[in-house]
């Protein structure tokens, strides 16, 4: 072969056009060669999740239509466990309970964690002392939590209702009172405030500064400021902490389940205290129904799908993302 | 193409999800509580021995485990650390690994045994030669689950009265107004003992000790919540709903039992500030082991001390404690045997009680004995311990008094169930949710239905 038959080949070829199925194997090439990688690199969470997460739902899912105590095999019973759950007055009890300390739990945590941030905001450079000593309350156990609520709201002689006395105020049995109970809590649960304390710190520090001197030369006020500026520019962030403490608080176990029914206390409880995880807990581990717990699960699941649709619907109206029309 | 490539996907996801399911569904299926185990008393046995729960590291424990393994010879002890975890237990028998030896509460081994996760002990207690006849009958009948003996009692529990000395006498009362011999005048006594600074209380009167102690109440007035056959729940009956009003009026006449918890609470109960030593508490039956705790950390602490009584005058405890159970599948049921005999036997006791005396000889404290299920065992620990002078001796005469008049329940395959029930019954009565008799009504349906169940469960097992 000789140089210049080599040229000719070449030029043969740059001339040669693609057929448009050339271009489409090409591309479907690529794009396999791109899904490999991809899932290459997703490997190690692709299978965490289906070992960890995808299996185990798809189990229980199966396990909720039988009747199973661990150690024999599980029997098909259908929707029975559904249909028991329907009329379980403990569950309706604990659901209750749950949707309750959900309810006030989220807004409460949500506005003291805002004006906490918005303090912050203004701390100058003591700012970021008083944010670590918000957060690491967070890394208490909620064990500990549990335990510690026992101490601090002790009716008797507890630091809070110490505290009130300097104020002529009568504290009531926060951790005895069945009336008391869930409000004691929910005030506990604030403990871990300091988490959405630095996101929403994070977001308004992210708040253009232009934006609030435009407000400033039209005469907003701060009040005005706030409703025009502050908060759709941080509502994001806003909306990210409702969905998620919605869902912790849906499922809120580790503290309750510590005072009121754990080791600590094996023979008094109070019902008020009984949420919907702890009685699942209950059925599953203390009374072996692991098919009714599963069912229960599931139930708890639904649940919580609604809530969020329901809060992504809403969101769409309030929250507002840069780049939105 | 394209759609016959996603049935097959379907089918197979399908197959997948089918077999795994099979798999995953791990269960006894029917083989729980067999027993392939040869048990010989005299065989050389070798092998693994792993025990779940126990968690002793005293020296009452200590000493009997060195007893224990050189009674096993060549077996290769491994003692999981920690209290027993249930789920780690269920879990280690689903996956079809169990330990080889349980140590539980014997208010577990009915729902346990029930479900097939321990096996009978007939044949270890024939094989290795266990003299039941030892045992307490209470002890037993509470591992005694359908005529099977499921467990080898270990520890016992037992309630003694115990009261305030100072405080009885500055009311001019004696012990014998709070032990439970007339309940009426344990109310009246409640209302002599107890003091409050503004209505926040500041001297609990009379604590029955609620909810945990409805059933010793209950046997005080010569009733009882479950039946002998732990078949029939009588949560509602005359004797259950007269000593939860009698313990809910004593706390209401203190402020409520939100109030005397709340007080009870905040004592440091395990340490000098406990309620005695702080003239808090004017009487309420505890566990025997608290004497103990006592006399270590308030020795002088003004106390006074009797059994609890029946409204007849005699002795009466509700009798609680551990035992040992072995597993279904466990791949050494004949060192587990053996195990749970040499633990359980005179010798081992008798090397406890002597560690435990030479300990607190070192100390310079009394000895003030232990509690077993074997009352030959309790008999000779008895005759080693020594006296610290009074109120002590009056607690631990006490102690075995009433560890000699003791009742229990037997196992059931609802044991859980019915114990939460009841206690649900006497929190909502004690919450100011419903009245004695409602909650007690409601409780015994409850109780009743988780027994029905859990009997009919058994039943179509063994069939």
């Amino acid at each position: 072969m000789t140089g210049t038959e080599v040229r000719v080949d070449s030029a043969h070829i740059a001339r040669r056009t693609v057929t448009p199925e050339e271009r489409e194997r090409g591309r479907r090439r690529a794009s396999r060669r791109n899904l490999r990688s991809a899932l290459l690199f997703l490997s190690p969470w692709i299978v965490g999740f289906v070992v960890f997460t995808a299996w185990p739902m798809i189990y229980s899912a199966y396990l909720s239509l039988t009747d199973y105590d661990v150690i024999n095999i599980p029997e098909f019973v259908g929707l029975a466990n559904y249909a028991e759950m329907l009329n379980d007055p403990k569950l309706l009890l604990a659901l209750q309970n749950t949707v309750f300390f959900t309810a006030v739990q989220v807004p409460l945590y949500i506005i003291v964690s805002l004006v906490l941030a918005l303090l912050l905001d203004r701390a100058g450079r003591s700012s970021s002392f008083f944010r670590t000593v918000f957060f690491l309350p967070k890394m208490t156990p909620p064990v500990a939590v549990g335990v510690l609520f026992l101490l601090l709201f002790n009716g008797q002689n507890g630091l809070l209702n110490t505290v009130l006395g300097w104020f002529g105020i009568d504290g009531p049995a926060w951790t005895t009172d069945p009336a008391w109970v869930k409000p004691g809590l929910i005030l506990m649960s604030l403990w871990t405030i300091g988490a959405s304390v630095i996101i929403l710190l994070a977001a308004l520090r992210n708040v253009p500064e232009m934006l609030y001197e435009s407000a400033k030369l039209d005469g907003a006020g701060f009040w005005r400021t706030s409703m025009s500026v502050t908060l759709p520019m941080i509502s994001p962030a806003l909306f990210f902490i409702i969905i998620v403490n919605t869902i912790a608080g849906l499922q809120t176990f580790d503290e309750a389940y510590t005072a009121f029914f754990g080791a600590g206390n094996t023979t008094y409880s109070n019902d008020a205290a009984l949420f919907y995880v702890i009685y699942l807990f209950q059925q599953a581990f203390e009374f072996l129904h692991m098919g009714y717990a599963s069912a229960m699960a599931w139930g708890l699941f639904l649940v919580i799908m609604v809530i969020t649709a329901v809060q992504l619907i809403v969101s769409r109206r309030f929250v507002y993302y840069e780049g939105d029309r | 193409m394209y759609r016959r490539q996603a049935r097959a996907t379907g089918v197979a996801g399908a197959v997948i999800i089918a077999l795994a399911f099979s798999g995953c569904a791990v269960g006894t299926g029917g083989a729980a509580g067999s027993d392939e185990a040869d048990y010989d008393s005299e065989a050389e046995l070798g092998g693994e021995l792993s025990v779940m729960g126990f968690s002793g590291v005293d020296e009452v424990a200590t000493s009997r485990v060195e007893y224990a393994e050189a009674e096993l010879g060549d077996v290769d002890v491994k003692l999981i650390e920690g209290d027993l975890d249930i789920q780690q237990f269920l879990s280690a028998v689903a996956s079809g690994e169990p330990p080889e030896l349980l140590y539980a509460d014997r208010d577990q081994i009915g729902s346990l045994a029930a479900r097939g996760a321990i096996i009978p002990l007939e044949r270890c207690i024939d094989g290795e030669g266990i003299d039941m006849s030892e045992f307490r009958e209470s002890a037993v009948g509470q591992v005694t689950l359908d005529g099977e003996v499921y467990g080898i009692p270990e520890f016992n529990q037992v309630q003694v009265t115990m009261a305030n000395a100072d405080l009885l006498a500055a009311a001019g009362l004696s012990i014998d107004a709070v032990n439970g011999s007339d309940r009426n005048a344990m109310t009246q006594a409640n209302l002599a003992l107890m003091k409050s600074d503004g209505g926040s209380l500041s001297v609990i009167g009379v604590d029955p000790k609620m909810p945990e102690f409805l059933p010793l109440w209950v046997a005080g007035a010569d009733g009882s919540l479950l039946s002998d056959d732990g078949r029939t729940a009588m949560l509602d009956s005359q004797e259950a709903v007269d000593a939860l009003t009698w313990a809910v009026d004593l706390y209401d006449a203190q402020g409520g039992f939100s109030a005397v918890k709340a007080f009870r609470d905040s004592a440091d109960f395990f340490g000098e500030g406990n309620q005695f030593a702080t003239n808090a508490l004017g009487a309420m039956p505890m566990e025997q082991w608290y004497i103990n705790v006592l006399n270590e950390v308030s020795p002088d602490a003004p106390l006074a001390f009797d059994t609890v009584r029946t409204t007849a005058g005699e002795p009466i405890a509700f009798a609680g404690g551990s035992a040992w159970a072995i597993p279904s599948g466990t791949e050494n049921a004949a060192a587990a045997c053996r195990w749970a005999k040499a633990m359980t036997s005179l010798d081992a006791w008798q090397l406890a009680a002597e560690a435990r005396l030479a300990t607190r000889e070192g100390e310079g404290k009394p000895f003030t004995g232990i509690l077993t299920g074997n009352s030959v065992a309790d008999e000779q620990i008895r005759e080693m311990i020594t006296s610290g002078g009074e109120p002590w001796d009056a607690g631990v005469e006490a102690m075995y008094e009433a560890n000699d008049h003791t009742v229990s329940w037997p196992a059931s395959p609802a044991d859980a169930e019915f114990e939460q029930a009841m206690q649900d019954a006497v929190n909502s009565v004690l919450n100011g949710e419903a009245s004695p008799e409602e909650a007690l009504a409601d409780a015994q349906e409850t109780a009743q239905q988780a027994l029905d169940e859990g009997w009919e469960k058994l039943e179509s097992r063994e069939q």
